[in-house]
């Protein structure tokens, strides 16, 4: 540790740190726009300086600038100020002024901090600098004579990303950031450097022109279009979203955010289902409430609950599928399913379904085996996690599956779940001497014939390799779907004797419920079963459906989900439903009013009660212990039924993977610019 | 600014730019030498000397000393960089032409020593043998290609010129004009003061120290 005085105020840092960050510790704020605490050190803007005794006696940059024990720091003399007003001039010189027509602007670092430490006024009389827009692809715009090189968003696409495709190309006057030979910049992460640059030369491209920072109402909501959890904040105006950004939680997120919960929002506002539909004579025609209700209630009359079902899709909040399935329960039905893609969980033990290592906790693994898995496209920001480790050096990764770029060099150790019964002896010697070794088993592995057989071998290697001990649990189930967790520890399965989903389909009932259900061949419902949809956008599930009940999305309703680690996270409601849509909760509510088994709760905060009491876990919100694995007692599973077959990627299109986004006119864009875009292999 | 999101990015080249770029064998002959030089994991250090091999290569097989994009990416192969790292240290540095130049690249210095000794005339004289009227053109006839550089650093024997890798020292006019139909014709005459100076001794003698006569 090292004592340092900052204005008078000694902090102690520990040895290593730079002297902004002590500045911090002592609470001064140092401005600045190229130093960011979770890229690497930069130092070009200059605009830290401050001035240190027994230093050379001129402003220093103090984002470069270690610290010693016994410094003695000035963040506010005169020689600082002077320092600061002259680095601000410079960078001002070639900056347009174009702040009125600037998406920054309100939230602008450059503006903020001229206001703070820049003159009032400029020297500079000659003509400034202009420099070429560049085309970085449908997500990121640029206006390039902006820029003030702080080489940010080169930093955070080659680092964090893992994408380098981004530079600064020509020298001195004629730098320019860019990527030299255009190309749209292939990451899934891609719109981080929007938040990242100070200035407004990389802003959002479908966001352009919309709304003023200020005019924006901010709530805090969770993501669900991938199963990380994503802590964001939805931007709204009126009944509009019109923004997501990231909220920093380091469990979680960091600050980071995927592309497509980013911008995906602009499929929130089209085609929605904004009123209940019935189907008669075979077309679907306008109703009201009741008469959807009726025609669900005389549909269920005199049906025992064997010929009744109901499927949980991907979005779903945790209080609606509770509502579901007691409805269901007051029905006589435990026929019930949200493993929409048949993959083989098991949800007898939490452990078997959760990704128990913890996001944070990858930073600690020092193997990791992906087994069936594409991070990448599955999770962005959890494989930004995993590309982080790997950054730190001495971690071997194997891969079982398609052979794509990750981000990170991985060990292709084969392409189906055989490899498990004869893993490469050199791998498998890694595994077992690592001392917190990872098993990550994606969704692949799973949705498949023989996906019990590999969930129980992945496990059996996870214990053979010493990966379940009392400290540390690194068997880990990487979901895609933001509802399936809450929905497994809901029990939202079919218990021994009841229908699952391929029962239920081909005819098995008679009444289907579908929760937001739309990823899977609706084709295969039975011709006679009557379909309830419920949910917000009239896609795979609504077009089959006999009666539709309008919900709401994600933004529209205060919900609890689940995140892949078990992570129990609450969202708020940012603008209402459209029209008649109401919170998915209140539509179930209202329906076993009108068949007579009224649901016991009339507010959110009973039904929150009542989730507690189905599953404890649901007490405890945002905080998630870290647990070791307490049985080494692993899930049933025939290792003799592995086969051969390779591992087909649980997502083939990163950028349309629900109802949200595959009506996103901005995500068909991505998929437009990436679909030919082959991932090659070797990162950097 | 006010594109519509659907724009998307084709990647675009200029038609000059050849699409493929491979090493021939007098390249391929260096390379190991080259990699040599640093320690293993390193490289990437070796982009310079192999950007170079790129440019001479051009040379004898087109005529024309010049990086191509193909080239770049052929060297971020090689030493397994990502392309853009490559284009940033090529585009960085003045002596790597990133587009194709005449069979003689004119670097005329008008820094201020060679600008005193007549600069402007060297300059003059070019334009009209060559018939190129701005800086970094090439003339019709793909001879030649003017670039403004700054001092060459042989300012003793201003003004000069470096056409490709040599220096000629001491023009002028005239002296610009015979040396630019030299090289026309083929036949680029010795390097060095067109003078006749030995390297940057005084004009006339004396050339060495020993043939110096001091007063007492
Ligand atoms: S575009 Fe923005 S983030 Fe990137 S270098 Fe320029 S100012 Fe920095
Ligand atoms: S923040 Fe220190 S130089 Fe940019
Ligand atoms: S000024 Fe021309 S060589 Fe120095």
């Amino acid at each position: 540790m090292a004592k340092v005085t900052v204005d008078g105020i000694e902090v102690e840092v520990p040895n290593g740190s730079s002297v902004l960050q002590a500045c911090e510790a002592a609470g001064k704020e140092i401005p600045r726009f190229c130093y960011h605490d979770r890229l690497s050190i930069a130092g070009n803007c200059r605009m830290c300086l401050v001035e240190i005794e027994k230093a050379p006696p001129k402003p220093i940059s103090s984002c470069t600038y270690p610290v010693a024990d016994g410094m003695v720091v000035h963040t506010d003399s005169p020689m600082v100020r002077n320092g600061r007003r002259g680095v601000m001039e410079f960078l001002l010189i070639n900056h347009p002024l174009d702040c009125p027509i600037c998406d920054q602007g309100g939230e602008c670092d450059l503006q903020d901090q001229a206001m703070g430490y820049g003159m009032d006024h400029s020297r500079y009389a000659e003509n400034k600098r202009a420099v070429k827009d560049k085309n970085l692809g449908p997500l990121v715009k640029t206006v390039m004579t902006r820029c003030i090189h702080c080489t940010r968003c080169i930093r955070f696409i080659a680092e964090v990303a893992g994408v380098p495709d981004l530079g600064a190309t020509s020298r001195g006057e004629h730098m320019e950031v860019g990527t030299y030979v255009e190309k749209a910049l292939g990451s899934e992460l891609s719109g981080n450097i929007i938040d990242l640059c100070p200035v407004g030369a990389l802003t959002s491209k479908p966001y352009a022109f919309v709304a003023r920072p200020w005019e924006l109402t901010k709530i805090d909501s969770i993501d669900v279009l991938d199963a990380v959890g994503t802590n964001i904040r939805v931007d709204a105006r009126g009944p509009e979203v019109l923004r997501i950004l990231p909220r920093t939680n380091e469990d979680v997120n960091e600050e980071w955010l995927a592309d497509k919960s980013r911008f995906a929002l602009d499929g929130l506002r089209r085609r929605r289902l904004d009123r209940p539909w019935v189907r008669r004579d075979g077309k679907l025609i306008e109703a009201s409430w009741s008469e959807a209700f009726a025609a669900i209630a005389e549909k269920l009359h005199g049906l025992t609950g064997d010929r009744i079902g109901a499927i949980a899709g991907d979005l779903c909040d945790a209080e609606s599928m509770l509502a579901l399935k007691e409805l269901m329960a007051s029905l006589g039905s435990a026929n019930l399913d949200c493993r929409q893609d048949g993959a083989h969980l098991n949800a007898s033990r939490r452990d078997f379904y959760t990704f128990n290592t913890t996001i944070a906790g990858i930073e600690e693994a020092d193997a990791i085996l992906l087994i069936g898995t594409n991070p990448r496209r599955e999770a962005p920001v959890l494989n930004a996690r995993i590309r982080k480790r790997w950054l730190n050096g001495n971690i071997p990764i194997g891969l079982i599956g398609t052979e794509t770029d990750v981000t990170y060099r991985v060990q292709q150790l084969g392409h189906g779940p055989v490899v498990l019964n004869a893993l490469n002896e050199a791998f498998a010697g890694k595994l077992r001497n690592a001392k917190k070794p990872m098993i990550i088993v994606g969704q692949a592995a799973l949705a498949r014939p023989d996906g019990a057989a590999v969930l129980a071998a992945a496990w059996r290697l996870a214990a053979s390799v010493g990966a379940l001990t009392a400290e540390w649990h690194g068997f880990n189930v990487l979901h895609t779907a933001a509802a399936r967790v809450g929905a497994l520890d809901l029990g939202f399965v079919p218990g021994a004797n009841d229908k699952s989903m391929a029962q239920m389909l081909d005819g098995g009932v008679d009444v289907l419920w579908l929760l937001g259900a739309d990823e899977f061949d609706t084709a295969r419902i039975g011709d006679r079963t009557f379909v309830v949809y419920q949910g917000h956008h009239g896609d795979a599930g609504a077009a089959r459906a006999d009666v539709i009940l309008p919900g709401a999305a994600y933004t529209e309703k205060p919900g609890t989900y689940v995140n892949t680690e078990g992570r129990v996270q609450r969202g708020l409601l940012a603008v209402y439903p459209p029209g008649d849509a109401r919170e998915d909760w209140k539509i179930l509510r209202a329906f076993s009013e009108v068949i007579g088994h009224t649901l016991p709760y009339d507010t959110i905060d009973a039904l929150r009660k009542r989730l507690e009491l189905v599953n404890p876990v649901f007490a405890r919100i945002g905080f998630l212990p870290r647990f070791g694995a307490t049985d080494q007692a692993g899930p049933a599973g025939d290792p003799v039924a592995l086969s051969d077959t390779p591992f087909v990627p649980a997502i083939a299109d990163y950028y349309q993977t629900d109802p949200v986004s595959r009506a996103s006119p901005t995500m068909a864009a991505c998929t437009a610019t990436f679909a030919t875009t082959p991932l090659v292999a070797a990162a950097e | 600014m006010g594109e519509s999101a659907q724009t998307n990015p084709v990647p675009m080249r200029d038609s000059f730019q050849p699409s493929t770029f491979a090493f021939d064998a007098e390249s391929e002959g260096a390379i190991p030498g080259i990699l040599a030089k640093y320690p293993a994991g390193r490289q990437a250090s070796a982009v310079l000397p192999m950007l170079y091999l790129v440019q001479n290569q051009m040379r004898r097989q087109t005529g024309s000393a010049w990086v191509p994009i193909a080239g770049m990416d052929e060297v971020a192969r090689r030493l397994d960089m990502a392309p853009i790292r490559v284009y940033e240290v090529a585009t960085f540095y003045f002596m790597f032409n990133l587009k194709p130049i005449g069979t003689y690249h004119l670097q005329v210095c008008t820094t201020t020593p060679c600008w005193l000794r007549g600069s402007d005339e060297v300059v003059a004289a070019c334009r009209a043998a060559t018939g190129i009227e701005g800086w970094g053109e090439t003339s019709g006839d793909g001879v030649f290609t003017m670039t403004e550089v700054e001092c060459l650093g042989a300012c003793v024997n201003a003004p000069i010129i470096q056409v490709n890798d040599d220096f000629y020292e001491d023009l002028d006019g005239d002296s610009t004009k015979q040396l630019l139909e030299a090289l026309r014709r083929g036949e680029p005459p010795k390097p060095g003061s067109v003078k006749g100076r030995q390297t940057s001794a005084p004009e006339g003698g004396p050339t060495t120290l020993t043939t110096l006569q001091f007063e007492s």
